[in-house]
């Protein structure tokens, strides 16, 4: 089977079946990262365009490595070096790169829907790589593909998403694609960083990190960013810390052998204390090798590959 | 030289008219309504319904400073075409109309054009700033009929308060965007799980509805009459109906995106369904056709808001805030209040005529004889397809292309003068 679209914009418009092609494909990649020579000629001769309009270091390297590993040519463009200061339109901007026939857009952009907006404007793929507060498809994947790696499944598992919901991409790409593949999500973060009418998503919400996180299989903590609260959504990272800052004590509430995931980058004390981040259960530096995975994997099948790897 | 309309349906709300007749216009004035009246030219309007010009309380008209959205001739093109014979127009101009020599230059620009009647809306604070007064009594001698600050509204209740005071004085409406900004906070379309699921900001409904009762408190207060602007949510209908009983001196519209679209219109990140206030939820519409049937809701306004390709053209966070209406209003209005049975055509009719000619004090949206001869027949059969393109205006910023609407403006008449006929527009 193939992707739906042509573009990769979000995982609430994804198939469960197209997300388990991305899963399984991936797990085939990943051998690729763990081989001497880490290149393979899958897709020489392709172009693909990193065009970021926030600050980003994991993902915009990861995509790079993948589409690298892949034989692939990059060309990256970073909005404070780009025409964009000398006021070009998104649109403008997108239409010049398209005119050089690239294969792939992949876009980081503080505006949600801004990928929406350039995959109707072009015929090249687009990858959505983070849109405001909108969707980060390709990290909901890699955390799937890592919580799948260690529980062997995904559907009947219990996953708490920690902290602030309100403005993670991250958040509502990892609901869509775990309600899909029948897992329970949780949204836990202080009222004023959970979404607005929350309760009618595919999720439980809750404002106690004790009840929110028992008997999880999964914790995932989100980044605190102290700009929030600058805008007094909470009165001080030191608060925050002691009402929803993930511990080992705390950690006693989920299952025996609950994983934490942080998409990083992380607040080492203040969301996630460093006896968590460095322990056993932390998948954190495995989320970071499956994203590289995940985004082979979206390369490929979006340069019309099936899932049988091993025919390219 | 006179003109007869034969055999239609006049309905004037002005008179509680509703009856099959001839409507006979002299030197640009209605002379008589009857039976078998004879002119140099008639028209056969009958099947048709004959009402009095159709006045639209909000518009902007973008002249001057933002001719490429819109002009006072292309705008008064878009009104013809789309039945109005007259338009109030929002004073947030480049330079702002917040001067008598602004209100009249718009004025006589409107009378050169020639195709529907232009009534300015002034400033209240100068460059609408919510610092300083404007001169509104020198603004009503050159022609202002409103007083508004539109879209910045004003915060300080102090101000509000001695502004009310002031244009009170002289029985001048004001015209009242309600907004509290601290809760719609950069907001972009409404507050709910739409806007959740989609990423974008929410503006919740209590932005606007907070704002109404504060500034219904301070209309009880002074005294002034004023008129709340684009009503869309469910909460500020039951806050006007509670201050209506208790005696403000209130008057408020609706615009028709209010009863015929949700932000479920948002999804995609449609840019055209981006306006302020933000489409609402099914519950809000429903609340605003209860409001309008019992008569809360006492005029139906378009806030035409004319913006270019390229300010539409772009993320959803960037777009500029609008749509234009004009042209799609009354057919709106047909299809989904009065052949629905949420109002009879007579009390749609009057809140787009006599209503607002009552708010803003004004002698037409009646059909009297020796009233000025400003005429709108309308074909309530006619079946038609939105289309943006064939739009008379500037601008083509709707997200209703496409929508199938039944009734539509056939023959729009200013001063005797037929300015449009089936959409087209003469001159």
């Amino acid at each position: 089977m193939r992707l739906k679209s042509k573009d990769i914009l979000g995982l609430e418009e994804m198939g469960a079946d197209e997300i388990e092609l991305i899963l399984q494909t991936a797990t085939s990649f990943k051998d690729i990262l763990n081989r001497p020579i880490k290149k393979v000629p899958t897709l020489r001769g392709r172009s693909i365009v990193t065009l970021f309009y926030e600050a980003s270091t994991r993902t915009r390297t990861s995509f790079e490595t993948a589409a690298k590993i892949m034989s692939a040519d990059t060309s990256s463009i970073a909005a404070a070096t780009s025409s964009v200061v000398k006021g070009e339109s998104l649109k403008d901007t997108v239409l010049t790169l398209q005119s050089m026939r690239p294969d792939v857009f992949i876009i980081r952009h503080s505006a949600s829907g801004a990928p929406h907006f350039i995959a109707k404007l072009v015929p090249s793929s687009v990858i959505n790589a983070g849109d405001g507060m909108h969707e980060h498809p390709s990290q909901g994947l890699l955390d799937m593909m890592t919580i799948l790696e260690n529980k062997g499944k995904l559907s009947g598992l219990t996953v708490a998403i920690v902290g602030d919901i309100l403005h993670s991409r991250v958040a509502r790409s990892d609901m869509w694609g775990l309600a899909k593949m029948g897992a329970k999500v949780r949204f836990v973060g202080p009222k004023t960083l959970i979404p607005p009418e929350a309760a009618k998503l595919p999720v439980e919400v809750y404002t106690n990190l004790e009840e929110g996180i028992k008997g999880a299989d999964v914790v995932n903590v989100l980044r605190i960013q102290l700009e929030r609260m600058k805008k007094g959504l909470f009165p001080s990272l030191r608060e925050y810390s002691q009402l929803y800052g993930i511990t080992n004590e705390r950690l006693k509430a989920a299952k025996d052998d609950v994983i934490v995931l942080h998409p990083g980058p992380m607040n080492r004390g203040i969301e996630i204390l460093p006896e968590v981040a460095d322990s056993s259960c932390s998948m954190v530096t495995t989320q970071v090798t499956n994203g590289v995975a995940v985004r082979m994997a979206l390369l490929y099948l979006l340069m019309g590959g099936s899932e049988d790897v091993t025919a390219s | 030289m006179s003109l007869l309309l034969k055999g239609g349906r006049m309905i004037d709300p002005s008179q509680g008219l509703d009856k099959v007749a001839d409507l006979l216009i002299e030197d640009g004035k209605i002379a008589k309504i009857g039976e078998n009246l004879n002119a140099d030219e008639t028209i056969d309007v009958s099947g048709k319904v004959v009402v009095p010009g159709l006045i639209d309380m909000h518009v902007h008209l973008r002249e001057p400073g933002f001719e490429y959205k819109e002009d006072i001739s292309t705008g008064s093109r878009a009104a013809a075409a789309g039945g109005f014979t007259a338009v109030a127009c929002m004073p947030n101009t480049h330079p702002v109309t917040d001067c008598k020599s602004i209100v009249e230059a718009i004025r006589r620009r409107a009378e050169e054009v020639g195709l529907a009647k232009v009534y300015p809306i002034g400033a209240v604070t100068k460059e609408l700033k919510g610092e300083e007064m404007a001169e509104i009594a020198d603004m009503i001698e050159g022609g202002a009929v409103a007083f508004s600050d539109d879209a910045f509204p004003l915060e300080n209740s102090g101000l509000m308060r001695r502004v009310m005071d002031y244009a009170g004085m002289f029985g001048v409406p004001l015209i009242l965007h309600c907004e509290d900004t601290s809760l719609s906070d950069e907001g972009l379309m409404n507050e709910g799980i739409t806007a959740t699921t989609l990423g974008l900001k929410g503006i919740p409904r209590e932005s606007e509805e907070v704002a109404i009762a504060r500034n219904l408190m301070l209309a009880r207060l002074t005294g002034c009459p004023v008129h709340i602007a684009h009503v869309s949510t469910r909460g500020s209908v039951e806050i006007i109906r509670r201050a209506k009983e208790a005696g403000v001196n209130v008057t408020c519209e609706t615009c028709p995106q209010y009863f015929s679209l949700t932000d479920e219109a948002v999804k995609g990140y449609d840019t055209n369904a981006k306006v302020n206030p933000p489409l609402r939820t099914a519950d809000d519409v429903a609340a605003i056709k209860e409001g309008l049937a019992d008569g809360t809701i006492d005029v139906i306004a378009t806030d035409h808001a004319p913006h270019a390709i390229e300010e539409k053209d772009c993320e959803f966070a960037v777009a500029s805030s609008g749509m234009v209406g004009l042209e799609t209003a009354l057919g709106l209005v047909m299809t989904e209040l009065v052949k629905p049975g949420v109002l009879s055509l007579t009390d749609a009719v009057e809140k787009m005529t006599a209503t607002p000619a009552k708010v803003l004090r004004l002698e037409s949206g009646s059909l009297q004889a020796g009233k000025a001869a400003d005429i709108t027949v309308i074909d309530p059969e006619a079946a038609w397809t939105v289309d943006p393109s064939k739009f008379h205006s500037r601008s083509k910023n709707t997200p209703l292309g496409g929508r199938k609407l039944v009734g539509k403006a056939v023959l729009t008449i200013v001063d005797g003068r037929v300015v449009a006929k089936n959409g087209e527009v003469m001159a």
